[in-house]
């Protein structure tokens, strides 16, 4: 059963369709992620499923109870949904301990906030003002108020985009590991293709309020459903190939492909995917370029190539050996390519 | 919507009497009002930055010895009414005053007359100048010093910087200070009036006291109204064009200190002779009146009673617009849209109006209408609520706006119901702003003439009303104490706001 379920919603701000008929489905104890650019309306849903925007059109239900709909309106304060902003929204007026305490309503249980703050391992912190905290700390103390009350459901709205990379990463793990062992089912709102596509179970691709795409994050990653959702997710090659009986055939030559589609295609290619080398390899078909030029990052390199017929590719390779502008390669694609069925 | 009424109201008298009020305003008199009152402006302006320019510059830009002391002494003249500015400048500087009593043995028989032109002008401009020293003084905080180093690496002057690139940078500085000292010398009442010069206010308020038919001083009233919402309208563009300065966002290196070397002599005697005209004259005056006056009978009796009225109006009118501020502010910060930006513009009309103009307004509205509340303290408390709340409403509307939004949906995601994030969460982070937006008020209020004048009921004295009722007819002696009570009483305040800071 869905934990989740969105159904044709839509909402307007006078001209702006922030979000147009967009339905959802998200499963009990899962992640998704809603990932677009700024403007794709990814925070409007959050904010429709949350209760502070009302929808035109369209229902929202959770665990089968209907919040949102014809001639149903749930008040935010009822839906019992936790939610996570970007800049914590933490109250300056109250310590630690007021702060995850406040949505525990009068008369609760006191250990439940020794044990919230224990479970994101702020132990001991309870009468700290907020504002003592690094950044790290008031995330988590964002995240014990909204796991206090035990809601259904907790919304993340880009909880991790104020933190320094390094504890991005990091906390980011740990917070996973929290709501798994919670078993609450989760909304990440995020702009960064990185953090959706290791954070959650499913990823819904946003743009110009629809979904684009909704699938795993390998599925959305390398069987992307259009060029602009393939451009989204990652730096991305579109040659023109011609697809026959499981291969297709294009400048880079002829290579296996996946999926099932014949005729015209776009073929997708990833910088990760291209392989080059200064001999012929003997077990495939290879072609002949030219470095223009070289970043160089540490950890990996980013070559841009010039193939004969005058077109630039791109290939990421491990930071050594090093190239140079200037050497004359053979490249090939290494591995099954995407392809997209043209136009896509 | 309170606070339109009167002005409407004033309106709506001043078109009902139709032509005849036309009569009244195209006269050659007015044209000479109009002349006067806005001479008396450009000069007391001109001036004001003059005065201004260099004491901003001197304290952040040099090693001006005492800076500090210095920038609180430019600033503390901005506590003086100008009708005990006024006062205290005539009783030292005007024919029998006191530097004449100086004077006398060195045979100078008579000084000349300071009334008039020459008094008003001097007045204001000792008591204004801070109008325009505030906002040049942050705007020279907020210069962005690589561009003066980047000129200076250009290969030009010291002083052709200062005039090419520094100064055209504080030009929305200057005009938004010059706009706040032309409004207050246009809704003066105090300084023009004890120094006897015409103005439109005094006009109004003769005409008000002297003749039963009041259309005249309606349709003047009116007319300075319409003055300064030109003003204002001028002002709140300067505004909205007024992020000329600071180029670089979160660039917090301090500016370079320019060392004075010996021009600091004749820089910190620039000071001194400020500090002294502006606040150490009218202290020593009104120190030595009082002396005097203990040497007689002080009539403490009715001076507490006086200071116990100002107390009570000017309180209460603080406590009403700090509670009216919330509601308007929130209005305006959280649920933006054409009713809220309506009611918080008409909020701040009363910012608008001279106190005399809403007092004549409201006058109208209770002989006309609100009949019961005509010369209550209600009535004058009114008047206060509706001249001074754009204070609190300012101050809390800023308090509010750097509450983010988002910390009152998680209080509402945490389950509590708009009312309860009200009393939980916003009112509490909002209440500093809603204080110091109270101390604002009382600290206007209790300073404020010409409304005090005409509309507290008939016997009720307060502090401003005796100072300018005992120094309009020359009793020095009597206004000197409730000065000093005055100012004590609005330094309690103005010490919260401070160290609030």
């Amino acid at each position: 059963m869905s934990s989740i379920s969105c159904k044709g919603l839509s909402k307007s701000f006078g001209e702006v369709r922030a979000v147009r008929d967009l339905s959802l489905e998200v499963e009990r104890s899962s992640a998704i992620a809603l990932l677009g650019p700024s403007g794709c309306g990814k925070t409007t849903t959050l904010r429709l499923i949350a209760g502070f925007e009302h929808p035109d059109a369209g229902t929202v239900a959770v665990g089968g109870r209907t919040l949102a709909g014809p001639g149903t309106f749930v008040p935010p304060e009822r839906r019992r949904i936790g939610l996570v902003f970007q800049d914590y929204a933490l109250f300056p007026h109250l310590d630690v301990a007021g702060n995850v305490a406040y949505g525990l309503g009068r008369g609760a249980d006191a250990s439940r906030v020794g044990e919230v703050l224990g479970l994101v391992g702020l132990s001991g912190l309870g009468d700290r003002s907020v504002e003592e905290l690094s950044g790290g700390q008031q995330q988590r103390v964002a995240l014990a108020r909204a796991l206090a009350p035990e809601p259904e459901l907790i919304l993340l709205d880009e909880p991790f985009s104020n933190l320094d990379a390094s504890l991005r990463a990091k906390l980011r793990h740990e917070v996973r590991e929290i709501l798994v062992a919670q078993g609450i089912t989760t909304i990440l709102v995020t702009h960064d293709q990185e953090e959706a596509l290791s954070f959650a179970d499913v990823v819904a691709v946003m743009s110009e309020g629809r979904v684009e795409q909704i699938g795993t994050p390998e599925e959305v990653y390398s069987r992307p459903a259009t060029r602009w959702v393939a451009g989204f997710l990652g730096d991305v090659e579109i040659l023109p190939g011609m697809a026959r009986e499981g291969s297709v055939e294009c400048e880079l030559g002829t290579v296996r492909a996946r999926g099932d589609l014949e005729g015209e295609v776009d073929v997708l290619v990833r910088p990760e995917s291209l392989a080059i080398d200064t001999a012929q390899p003997p077990d495939r078909p290879s072609k002949e370029a030219v470095v223009v030029s070289r970043r160089f990052y540490g950890h990996d390199q980013l070559l841009e190539l010039r193939l004969d017929s005058g077109r630039l590719v791109h290939a990421r390779r491990l930071g050594f050996p090093a190239w140079h502008a200037g050497d004359r390669v053979r490249v090939w694609i290494d591995g099954p390519a995407d392809v997209l069925a043209r136009d896509g | 919507m309170a606070a339109s009424l009167p002005l409407a109201y004033l309106l709506i008298v001043t078109v009902e009497a139709g032509p005849d009020a036309l009569d009244e305003i195209l006269t050659e008199r007015t044209a000479e009002l109009l002349l006067r009152s806005v001479g008396l402006a450009a000069a007391v302006t001109t001036a004001a930055v003059a005065i201004s320019l260099p004491l901003a510059w001197l304290t952040v830009r040099t090693d001006l010895p005492g800076r500090r002391t210095w920038t609180v002494l430019a600033v503390l003249p901005l506590v003086i009414p100008s009708y005990i500015g006024a006062y205290t400048i005539l009783s030292a500087l005007g024919p029998q005053g006191l530097a004449q009593d100086v004077l006398q043995p060195l045979g100078v028989e008579r000084l000349p007359s300071i009334t008039g032109f020459a008094g008003a002008w001097l007045t204001l401009t000792l008591f204004t100048y801070p109008f325009a020293l505030l906002p040049i003084r942050t705007a020279l905080r907020r210069l962005d010093p690589q561009l003066e180093e980047a000129a200076l690496g250009m290969g030009r002057s010291r002083g052709n910087v200062f005039r090419t690139v520094v100064l055209p940078q504080l030009v929305p500085a200057i005009g938004a200070g010059s706009l706040l000292v032309v409004l207050y010398v246009l809704s003066d009442f105090g300084a023009v009036s004890i120094m006897r010069f015409d103005s439109f206010t005094t006009s109004i308020y003769t005409l008000y006291r002297a003749s039963f038919d009041r259309i005249a001083a309606a349709s003047l009233a009116t007319l300075l109204a319409a003055l300064m919402l030109v003003m204002l309208w001028l002002e709140s563009r300067s505004r909205r064009s007024g992020a000329l300065y600071r180029s670089a966002p979160g660039n917090a290196k301090a500016p370079p200190r320019l060392a004075l070397g010996r021009w600091r002599w004749p820089a910190l005697a620039f000071c001194a002779a400020t500090a002294a005209l502006a606040l150490a004259v009218p202290v020593a005056v009104l120190v030595y009146w009082s002396l005097q006056s203990f040497a007689g009978d002080v009539r403490w009796g009715e001076i507490a009673e006086a200071a116990g009225h100002s107390l009570l109006a000017s309180g209460l009118a603080a406590v009403i617009a700090a509670l009216c501020a919330m509601p308007i502010a929130i209005l305006a910060v959280r649920f933006r849209g054409p009713f809220s930006a309506v009611v918080e513009r008409l909020s701040y009309t009363g910012h608008a109006l001279p106190g005399i103009v809403v007092a004549l307004a409201l006058v109208f509205f209770g002989t006309r209408v609100a009949v019961g509340l005509y010369q209550t303290l209600a009535m004058l408390v009114f008047a206060f609520v509706i001249l001074f709340l754009p204070l609190a409403v300012g101050v809390t509307r800023a308090t509010l706006l750097q509450v983010s939004p988002r910390v009152e949906e998680a209080a509402r995601s945490l389950g509590r119901s708009q009312l309860s994030v009200l009393r939980t969460v916003t009112g509490p982070l909002i209440s500093s702003g809603m204080l110091t937006g109270g101390a604002l008020v009382f600290l206007t209020a209790v300073k404020e003439l010409p409304a005090t004048l005409i509309l507290a009921p008939i016997g009720f004295e307060t502090l401003a009303t005796e100072i300018w009722k005992a120094t309009s007819v020359g009793f020095f002696e009597r206004g000197a104490v409730p000065s000093l009570v005055l100012l004590a009483l609005s330094a309690v305040p103005l010490y919260l706001l401070t160290i609030r800071e």
